[in-house]
């Protein structure tokens, strides 16, 4: 793979609490993430899976640790500059799907373009474009509580691509969802690497979600426990 | 941005319809309350101003017993004669002296009955009040020597015997009299004491001594003082001429008052202001109840939403976006309570000065007021939400249920 690195962690750890409450949440996680990978993470609960997507997010700091992201060290930014490179470089599904209540679909997928700073016309027209690519045309005037959660899903996805991120991230994102929805789901996110190159990394705890992707990364105790390319299941 | 910041303000607004109501509600009714404290107290110090305009010159009131002011007399004083009254004008300071006795009676006209205020007086009252006779005609010389039956009526006693037909010239009833009635006075409206002055039949007071009540007492006088004569020398003179007239010796005490009215204005004037002021100061704690209303329910709300603030951050707003977006909001809330609560103020006051019969006069400084007082409570109170909004950190506020 000669494709550049996107996400450099090493030596990241995180503790939550002080002294005798301290739980290390991550304890030395290295990983390198290049441009177009499709990574998959795995482990058990508690394993610090979400405390690593949060990180790599830049939602949340390294306690130490150095996070290079597309090059640049950004493990001692200021709330405001990892704001920044969220709005511009950062894409989020969750596993909640997380969309403002009673506001439209294209309202939803707006809101990154708002804090972006584009004009409405502008945002109107990436957000039907975003939500044409997840397949839901036609349902930009429903509000979440008139989808389903396949495309309440959808329409999160729709959103974190709105912006033009550089990295997809998704903690669970199939983890509310039956399988055929699930299916559904992780064949929209494997399209996107597939055809448009989008860097995605997924937690799942779901083997049948986790082999849409190119490799797999274990977690087990706030550590990496292996990382290995896989074959991806031909789908679709 | 900042426009982009109002509508997103606008569009929670209207998102959470009930919320924003509740919110809202505390300012519309502390700008209401202050609105319509202020426009009504203004009002009815401009009736006392206007009642006290009205009363033209410098004009006294005498009545019998020594009591300071209000209706009846006390004590055993002797009434006054008709005859004080003409000493009285004989008086260099005094212009006219008008006799006046008052009574309770009803009026009957055809099916129709009034109880009203039956006064016996003579012209003069009525030129000293500044009360001209809207339809027909005032007493003669000779009527009002003779006590002939005739009456001039208000507009409330002619609107309850004859509506709005004309009233002059028709016969009523009083006690058992027949009595014709020669005029009808323009209306006047509710006196500063709040009573209807077009409640009144006036007859000439020799009519009142002998046909209705029956002795030749009369209960007060109206004096109006000449031209350029202070009421401070008017009072002098008129009491050492009832003195005299009383008989009371020297070293007495009158058994008589001489009442300015203009005191008796001044004084109701005061009143009202210390009750204004009183009021507003009631409405203005409603206000700042309506404030601390708004900052809890945006705090509630801060809470409330903390996942949508959650959503906000992790697609990349700043936390000055997210404290901008919730101080406009409250901004926006309080400013929308502020023009509710004016409207309803101004409501309130015009129905309040229709029912007291005072002047509707709304002023535009304390509608301005009121309307900065809204705004600067959305400021002060939507700050400390606003900032504990944008304070939370972004992980918590997305794992909150
Ligand atoms: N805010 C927090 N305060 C204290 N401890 C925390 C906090 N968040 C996570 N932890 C702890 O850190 C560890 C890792 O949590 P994390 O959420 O990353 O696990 P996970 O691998 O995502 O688990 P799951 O599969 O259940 O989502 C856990 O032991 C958890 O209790
Ligand atoms: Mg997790």
């Amino acid at each position: 793979m000669a494709a550049p690195a996107l996400i450099e962690l090493s030596g990241i750890c995180r503790t939550y609490g002080k002294g005798e409450a301290e739980v290390r949440a991550l304890d030395g996680v290295d990983l390198t993430i290049r441009k177009g990978e499709f990574v998959a993470i795995m482990g058990p609960s508690g394993s610090g899976k979400s405390t690593a997507m949060n990180i790599i997010g830049c939602l949340d700091r390294p306690t130490a640790g150095t996070y290079r992201f597309n090059g640049a060290d950004v493990s001692h930014l200021s709330r405001d500059q990892r704001a920044l490179l969220r709005r511009h470089y950062l894409g989020f599904v969750f596993q909640g799907f997380n969309l403002l209540a009673r506001t439209t679909a294209l309202e939803n997928v707006e809101l990154p373009l708002i804090y972006k700073g584009l004009p409405r016309a502008e945002r109107a027209r990436l957000a039907a474009e975003a939500l044409a690519k997840v397949g839901l045309q036609g349902r930009e005037h429903h509000d979440p509580s008139e989808l389903s959660g396949g495309q309440q899903q959808r329409v999160a996805i729709a959103r974190a691509l709105a912006g033009g991120p550089m990295v997809i991230l998704a903690d669970e994102p199939t983890g509310n969802l039956d399988t055929t929805r699930s299916r559904e789901i992780m064949g929209l996110l494997a399209g996107l690497n597939r055809d448009d190159g989008m860097t995605i990394v997924m937690v799942t705890h779901e083997e049948d979600m986790a082999a849409y992707a190119h490799r797999l990364v274990t977690f087990i105790d706030g550590r990496i426990e292996s990382d290995r390319e896989t074959a991806p299941e031909a789908t679709q | 941005m900042i426009w982009e910041t109002v509508r997103l303000a606008f569009q929670a607004i209207l998102r959470n319809a009930l919320r924003s109501f509740l919110t809202v509600l505390g300012v519309v009714i502390g700008v209401a309350a202050v609105i319509a404290m202020v426009t009504i107290g203004q009002g009815s110090s401009e009736q006392v101003t206007a009642s006290v305009e009205s009363l033209g010159s410098n004009v006294l009131i005498l009545r019998p017993g020594r009591a300071m002011m209000g209706p009846g007399t006390r004590e055993d004083a002797p009434a006054f004669r008709l005859a004080d009254a003409e000493a009285l004008e004989a008086l260099s300071v005094i212009d006219v002296a008008s006799p006046v006795t008052s009574s309770s009676l009803t009026a009957v006209y055809g099916n129709a009955n009034a109880t009203t205020t039956v006064t016996g007086t003579d012209m003069s009252y009525l030129e000293v009040n500044n009360w001209p006779i809207l339809r027909g005609r005032g007493f003669t010389a000779a009527e009002e020597k003779a006590g002939a039956a005739v009456c001039i009526i208000g507009e409330t006693v002619r609107q309850t015997l004859f509506g709005n037909t004309d009233p002059t010239g028709e016969v009523i009833r009083l006690k058992s009299i027949s009595c014709e009635v020669a005029g009808l006075l323009q209306a006047k409206g509710a006196s500063s004491f709040g009573m209807d002055q077009d409640d009144v039949v006036i007859v000439p007071i020799r009519m009142m001594q002998r046909r209705i009540a029956g002795n030749s007492d009369v209960a007060s006088i109206r004096v109006a003082l000449a031209p350029n004569v202070t009421t401070d020398r008017g009072i002098r003179d008129i009491e050492a001429l009832m003195r005299e007239r009383r008989r009371i010796e020297i070293g007495k005490v009158d058994n008589f008052s001489v009442t300015d009215m203009k005191e008796i204005s001044s004084m109701l004037t005061g009143i009202n202001n210390v009750l204004t002021g009183l009021l507003s100061a009631v409405a203005a704690v409603s206000l700042l109840v309506g404030g601390i209303g708004i900052m809890n329910i945006m705090l509630v709300s801060v809470t409330e939403r903390t996942r949508e603030i959650g959503i906000r951050l992790a697609v990349g707003a700043q936390s000055r976006q997210v404290m901008t977006q919730f101080l406009i909001e409250a901004i926006v809330l309080s400013l929308i309570g502020g023009a509710l609560g004016i409207i309803l103020g101004l409501t309130l006051a015009y129905v309040g000065a229709q029912v007291m019969t005072i002047p509707f006069s709304p002023s535009l400084s304390i509608i301005a007021l009121a309307f900065a007082f809204s705004a600067v409570v959305g400021i002060v109170f939507g700050y400390f939400p606003a900032r504990s909004a944008a304070r939370l950190d972004p992980i918590e506020a997305l794992r909150y249920q």
